[in-house]
């Protein structure tokens, strides 16, 4: 224990904490922009500077270690100054677009500027001319207003493991670029978000759609459908100011019809459709050596990842729709179908946590006779500011229920929100299978600690199967160089690019700080515990679809349905 | 080169540790005296293996040289040495006759050699391009030639590490050790403890010569004393300011020297590695520390169990892909780790956790050079000379408008007005001298009225300046400071790293503004030029914030020669934005240019080319500048066959 | 085999320290880098291809486009500087047609600025290829580069 005095104050902070560190835990606020608790410290942004008696400068909070009795000034009129300074210089080039900005009002830059009571342009620069960089299907990203704090380099490469990017040239022409410069979709990115969550700033927002929505919306001869997974419906209060965790399901199915949807669909039965075919996809290798372990393929992000870093674990993996896919082509198919909805008549729309769902959503494999399963895909943060377009008061609605046929009745495909539970929802069902009888406890504890690596084997005839789920795929480029080694022998795999699982996903609110998503965590978690239908094949709501379809899990027609295809692609990484 | 590879000391290195200086056996004395050419049989012809000396065409000279003595079948060597420090006066050769006193000629070109050679072979001096003669007790002097030592330039100069440089051939380890070289070394692994050296070093006061001013002694008891299986000494060769090149001749003159520094230095802090990062341009300099380590190898200096010490010890080379940013340290180290040159938040400092993590002492060229001086003398001989804060020498490469342009070795604590106006000759001749700019990119602009204060950090720093590596810029009337400025604050924008905003976004601003006032823009109104004095004003604040917030010297000091200039030459930015004028007539866009009426014949080829049509008139007739539309490019000035455009 | 494999054969059982030795023997090799070499030193070091290529546009000795058959570098020093280099770099400019950094399109010349060759006793300086000339004035950059369009038909 060290103790040192700050403003005057005594406080006792750890041996080998940072200054930052000890701050927070004594709720002592500095502003910082640079770093993240996940992240290691880079000391770039200067933000954070305090005065230390002793020193001759101002010295970085984030970085700089504790020292018994010493002695700190956080808002003395020197690093007040100087904090106001930095950032007026960061504004001193900044577009002034703050009202068109997607990040107006969650800014953190904004936020800075009017906590340190910038109130005049003091300082002028020269405005920096980059393009714009849409080429992605999922983020688009304006150099312009990057402040080139270097949290979407460090989140690529630490969290997501995938290093798309890095700063490139120096001095003044600093700037975030991917390899040689290419534009983002022709680089490594798998879209999986984590950068979008990062930046402080709108320099990466999503590439947004919301206004194309209006045509299908407000045409009448047009029917449109949305559904929305159930990570959406566990984050979205913290976007209007309810408290985090909150189910507002209910709320969310009035909020879309009054906007004008026809048809309001949740996805969590598109992920019980995915057990059903996963599980029977296990089944037909199992006890074959020749392809174990099964790497399940429901991430579009890790789907990407796979394509673009390690074409041979291809083979490994059960090419079944992600749950959203799996709606998309039945909302379009059969259910149009079903309804005498003309093909051309009818729209589809994803409202979700995942960024890489646009990109998803744009792959040739999701497109049916040149029209695609999925028009547009709204990520949480856009489904709030739908929201707010319509002028709607979230806080007077009255609940309302899903429409029928996908409702979400069971908890199992709810799982598939948080990392491990697709693997649990999937173990039930191979339980079952396996021993002929129901988990006698259907929590499989192991897959619910925290970590990016959670194992878990389940008891049948003659052995057990091994599972691990990994989440992060900084955590997944490990194990997936040693599956690629055969150096494990797990049975099956489940993969989550984002750290934490989807619902910590690169479409939900920002900032997605870690006592968020514990919120969120426990009501899915709780969902499920009170939930009377808590496996997919026990769900009959999923069994009475396959009855409707007039197939089986499993059979030739469901793979044509409900499968797709994956494959090597070729970048620079 | 004389004896090259004949590795005549390789197996008397115990001789020459176990006896005493003076009093070796008349067989090894005689080896010294040849090795250090003392005396020689044969005559030899030296020229200058060194980067300034071979831009200024010294490969030509030894090409000439070369022709004319197998031409003639003359019996004479042709060696190679570093540079003398004199670098406006290069290519520099000079000539040793047996049994004479060797001589020095500048500026000499591929033409003089014959003519130089016959006269020389004939015993007598041609005086043209004569410097001087080098002392030399064993041997008759020139008559009527002074000694190199007796000249302004080299008198009030007090050679240590610079002594041998442009007399030795640098690549000849049985040179360096016939003048006393690695014996400190040898010493001092088999005498001293380890605590010794350090305490040495300490007692001596020497202070980090990067500019950093830090206590060298210091910085090498942390890394000691740090536990750590692996510790790494590196040697700064990064030297990429513009206008510096002391390190530069201490590699290319003396590179044993250094080599043995580092020698000491590892030994010190218990490291069994050292690494030389050095900027790849330096190719000279490269190769010399190659060869200079290769021969340390075979004569068992370097490598394991070095003269049975139990010492190990090996050198590499890193070449630096250039960035002025990688000499700061924690870059420099991130570079080695094959990262980006971004500098890292200290603490942790290197000396704790530097490169791959384990304790790094990174030390300047010209700190090092320093170290095999004190151990062979002693801490208290080292504190004889210079101040008592700052002891020793120091290097300064002088370069600008004066009139030597070169190196300068002196004590710490001599006069900067005596080194300015006695050694370098002050500015250069018919023009006047304005400022000095010492400290390099991050320098302060010095006024004469400054001139008088001693050269050592503590002065400096009292003062608000700074030594910096030692570069100084001779500055006359014909220079414009707010140009200058301008042109540092623009290096440091493109050489900051670009990681903090005070510094990324502060040089940007400053440099942008500096733009701005030197430019001609359209209409700058008084309300405009009122507003850029209010933003020149804001500058300051801004240059206080970025020496407080930076995370490296760069930004901290890149407002230096900003702060310093409008402390002394206010009036000078006050005539760019207030009259729009520069009165060194550097700023191109505020020159006036007009026809003189008289000359202009009419040609119209200025109408023609000029960019802005900003020239109007009838053909035959005189032509009219209008000076709204001119942005004073000059095209018209290097067009008009007839010299009828001028500015003022 | 091609010569980026062959240069990367000589750096057997190297991390990631080795990169920047790897990338100057390329450059060395072939004269600049593309996206060939940052991929097959990427994988030769298990790095990232943006972190290559990241560094190496930190670095000044690293280009992506080739330079010409005369690389001219002309130094803007301090010295240099007040002795008007910026004046000599317009020159170039205008007489060829290209910015810093740039190569003509017949491929013969590319221009390049430096920060200090090095010969500040004999400012302004400038070095074409292996050549260095110094003194220069600026009457004299006609003459230098018609020499070498002379001996380059
Ligand atoms: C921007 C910057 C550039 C530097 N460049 C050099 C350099 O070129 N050579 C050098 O020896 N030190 C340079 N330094 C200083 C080094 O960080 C370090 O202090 C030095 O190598 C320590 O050596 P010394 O203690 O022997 O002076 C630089 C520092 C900064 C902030
Ligand atoms: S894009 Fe955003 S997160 Fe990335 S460096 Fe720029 S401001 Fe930071
Ligand atoms: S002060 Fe400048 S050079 Fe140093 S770390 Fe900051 S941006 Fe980089
Ligand atoms: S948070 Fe400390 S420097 Fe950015």
């Amino acid at each position: 224990m060290v103790r040192i005095e700050v403003n005057s104050r005594t406080i006792e902070a750890l041996k080998g904490q940072t200054i930052l560190e000890a701050l927070i835990n004594n709720g002592i606020q500095v502003p910082t922009l640079c770093s993240l608790p996940e992240l290691s410290p880079t000391g770039a942004c200067r933000m954070c500077v305090v005065e230390v008696e002793g020193m001759d400068k101002l010295v970085p909070a984030c970085s700089f270690p504790v020292k018994e009795k010493m002695k700190i000034k956080t808002h003395s009129g020197r690093v007040l100054q100087a904090r106001k300074m930095n950032v007026e210089l960061l504004l001193s080039s900044h577009p002034d677009d703050c009202l068109y900005c997607e990040r107006n009002g969650n800014c953190e830059l904004q936020k800075l500027a009017e906590d340190l009571n910038v109130r005049s342009r003091n300082i002028s620069g020269e405005r920096r001319g980059y393009k714009i960089d849409g080429s992605s299907s999922s983020i688009i990203r304006d150099p312009s207003k990057c402040i080139l704090c270097g949290r979407c380099v460090r989140i690529c490469e630490e969290i997501a493991g995938v290093a798309a990017i890095d700063f490139g040239r120096r001095g003044d022409r600093l700037k975030i670029v991917t390899a040689m410069n290419e534009p983002l979709d022709f680089s490594s990115c798998i879209d999986c978000g984590m950068c979008l969550l990062s930046c402080p700033t709108g320099a990466l927002a999503d590439k947004t759609s919301l206004q194309e929505l209006d045509r299908p919306l407000d045409d009448p001869a047009t029917k449109v459908a949305v559904q929305y997974t159930p990570e959406v419906v566990v984050s979205l209060a913290d976007e209007f100011g309810i408290r985090t965790g909150t189910d507002m399901q209910g709320i969310i199915n009035s909020v879309l019809r009054r906007i004008g949807f026809d048809y309001v669909f949740e996805t969590s039965s598109g992920a019980e459709i995915a057990v059903m075919e996963q599980s029977n996809a296990f089944l037909e290798r199992y006890g074959k050596n020749d392809h174990r372990p099964l790497i399940l393929s429901r991430c579009p992000a890790w789907v990407n990842y796979v394509e673009k870093f390690r074409p041979e674990l291809l083979s490994y993996m059960v090419p079944v729709r992600s749950p959203h896919q799996i709606i998309g082509r039945l909302i379009k198919g059969w259910f149009a179908e079903e309804n005498s909805i003309p093909v051309n008549r009818i729209c589809s729309v994803l409202i979700t946590n995942c960024s890489a769902a646009k990109h998803e959503a744009s792959r040739e494999e999701y497109y049916s006779d040149n029209v695609p399963d999925i028009d547009y895909v709204l990520t949480t943060r856009e489904f709030a500011r739908l929201i707010r377009l319509h002028g709607i008061n979230i806080h007077e609605l009255e609940h309302e229920d899903t429409d029928e046929p996908f409702q979400a009745k069971g908890s199992a495909g709810k799982l598939f929100s948080v990392a491990g539970g697709e693997l649990e929802a999937t173990l039930r069902t191979l339980y079952r299978h396996f021993n002929g009888k129901e988990l006698p406890d259907p929590r499989l504890g192991k897959l619910r600690k925290s970590g990016g690596i959670r194992e878990e084997s389940i008891v049948v005839p003659g052995g057990e199967i091994k599972a691990v789920a990994i989440s992060g795929l900084g955590n997944a480029a490990e194990i997936a160089k040693l599956i690629a080694d055969k150096e494990y022998n797990f049975d099956i795999i489940e993969v989550m690019a984002c750290g934490g699982g989807c619902i910590n996903g690169g479409g939900q609110p920002i900032p997605g700080d870690p006592e968020r998503l514990k919120a969120r965590i426990k009501t899915i978690y709780d969902a499920d515990k009170n939930s009377g239908i808590r496996t997919a094949h026990g769900n009959t709501a999923v069994n009475g679809l396959y009855d409707s379809l007039g197939f089986l899990p499993g059979s030739e027609e469901s793979r044509n349905k409900f499968f797709t295809h994956i494959k090597a692609v070729k970048v620079l990484k | 080169m004389l004896n090259d590879g004949s590795d005549r000391l390789k197996d008397r290195l115990t001789e020459i540790v176990e006896g005493e200086p003076g009093k070796y056996s008349l067989g090894l004395q005689k080896i010294f005296d040849q090795e250090s050419k003392n005396r020689i049989d044969r005559t030899v012809i030296f020229t200058g293996a060194n980067t300034p000396g071979k831009i200024a065409g010294s490969n030509k000279l030894r090409g000439a040289i070369n022709r004319y003595i197998e031409d003639r079948k003359i019996d004479a060597d042709v060696a190679q040495t570093g540079t003398l420090g004199l670098y406006s006066e290069e290519p520099v050769i000079s000539i040793q006759l047996p049994g004479r006193t060797r001589v020095f000629y500048t500026c000499v070109n591929e033409d003089d050699i014959s003519m130089l050679l016959d006269d020389l072979f004939h015993h007598t001096l041609p005086e043209e391009k004569l410097l001087g003669q080098l002392r030399n007790e064993a041997h008759d002097p020139w008559p009527d030639v002074p000694f190199l030592d007796e000249l302004p330039f080299f008198a009030k100069q007090h050679r240590v590490l610079l002594k041998y440089s442009g007399i030795i051939d640098p690549v000849s380890i049985d040179e360096y050790i016939s003048r006393g070289g690695y014996r400190a070394f040898l010493l001092t692994i088999r005498n001293y403890t380890i605590d010794e050296v350090c305490a040495m070093i300490e007692e001596s006061g020497l202070r980090g010569r990067s500019g950093s001013a830090f206590l060298t002694g210091r910085k090498w008891i942390v890394a000691r004393e740090t536990a750590a299986e692996q510790k790494y000494m590196v040697c700064n060769a990064e030297e990429s300011d513009p206008g510096a090149f002391m390190d530069r001749a201490l590699m290319e003159g003396n590179p044993h020297q250094l080599i043995e520094g580092i020698c000491i230095a590892a030994y010190a802090i218990g490291a069994t590695k050292a690494i030389i990062y050095i900027r790849s341009e330096y190719r000279d300099s490269i190769f010399k520390l190659e060869t200079a380590i290769k021969k340390a190898h075979e004569y068992g200096i370097l490598g394991h169990n070095i003269f049975s010490s139990g010492f190990n010890l090996d050198i590499s080379l890193r070449k630096g892909p250039g960035a002025f940013v990688c000499g700061e340290e924690t870059a420099l180290i991130a570079s080695m780790e094959g990262k980006r040159g971004m500098p890292q938040s200290k603490p942790p400092y290197p000396t704790e956790r530097g490169y791959h993590n384990n304790p790094t002492v990174v030390n300047n060229v010209e700190t090092l050079c320093n170290i095999p001086h004190i151990i062979g003398n002693g801490p208290e001989w080292f504190k004889r000379t210079g101040t008592v804060y700052s002891p020793g020498t120091k290097i300064f490469s002088v370069s600008g408008r004066s009139w030597h342009k070169g190196l300068v070795e002196v004590q710490m604590g001599t006069d900067l007005g005596m080194l300015v106006n006695e050694i370098i000759g002050g500015s250069r001749r018919g023009h006047e001298l304005k400022a000095v700019h010492i400290g390099g990119p991050y320098g302060c602009m010095i006024p004469p009225q400054k001139m008088n204060i001693p050269i050592c950090f503590e002065a400096f720093k009292k003062e608000g300046f700074i030594l910096g590596a030692g570069g100084i810029l001779v500055l006359d009337e014909k220079t414009c400071i707010v140009d200058l400025v301008k042109y540092f604050m623009t290096f440091m924008k493109q050489q900051s790293c670009g990681k903090c905003i005070p510094c990324r976004e502060g040089t940007k601003r400053i440099s942008e503004l500096l733009d701005e006032i030197t430019r001609k823009t359209a209409d700058l109104d008084q309300h405009d030029a009122i507003e850029k004095f209010r933003a020149l004003v804001q500058l300051e604040k801004l240059a206080a914030v970025m020496l407080d917030t930076s995370l490296c010297g760069l930004g901290q000091l890149a407002p230096n020669p900003l702060r310093s200039s409008l402390k002394y030459f206010r009036e000078e930015f006050e005539e760019h934005i207030f009259d729009r004028n520069c009165r060194s007539n550097v700023c191109r866009e505020l020159r006036t240019y007009y026809i003189d009426v008289e000359l202009c014949t009419g040609c119209t080829i200025c109408a023609k080319r000029c960019p802005e049509n900003a020239i109007i008139g009838t053909e035959k007739h005189p032509f009219f500048i209008v000076s709204d539309k001119c942005t004073g490019c000059g095209i018209c000035r290097e067009v008009c066959k007839f010299s009828a455009v001028s500015y003022n | 085999m091609d010569r980026i494999d062959r240069i990367l054969q000589d750096f057997q059982h190297v991390n990631r320290d080795a990169l920047i030795p790897i990338l100057q023997a390329v450059q060395n090799e072939i004269g600049h880098l593309n996206s060939e070499a940052i991929e097959k030193i990427g994988d030769h070091l298990h790095l990232p291809a943006s972190k290559v290529y990241g560094l190496a546009t930190f670095y000044n000795q690293f280009a992506f486009q080739a330079r010409g058959k005369y690389h001219i570098r002309v130094c803007d020093g301090s010295t240099c500087h007040i002795d008007h280099s910026p004046h000599l770099l317009r020159q170039f400019h205008k007489l060829l047609g290209i910015g810093d950094g740039e190569t003509t399109r017949d491929g013969m010349f590319s221009i390049e600025v430096v920060a200090c060759l090095g010969a500040c006793g004999q400012s302004p300086v400038i070095s074409i290829n292996d050549d260095f000339y110094h003194s220069i004035k600026s009457g004299m950059i006609n003459d230098i580069l018609d020499d070498i369009r002379m001996k380059n038909p």
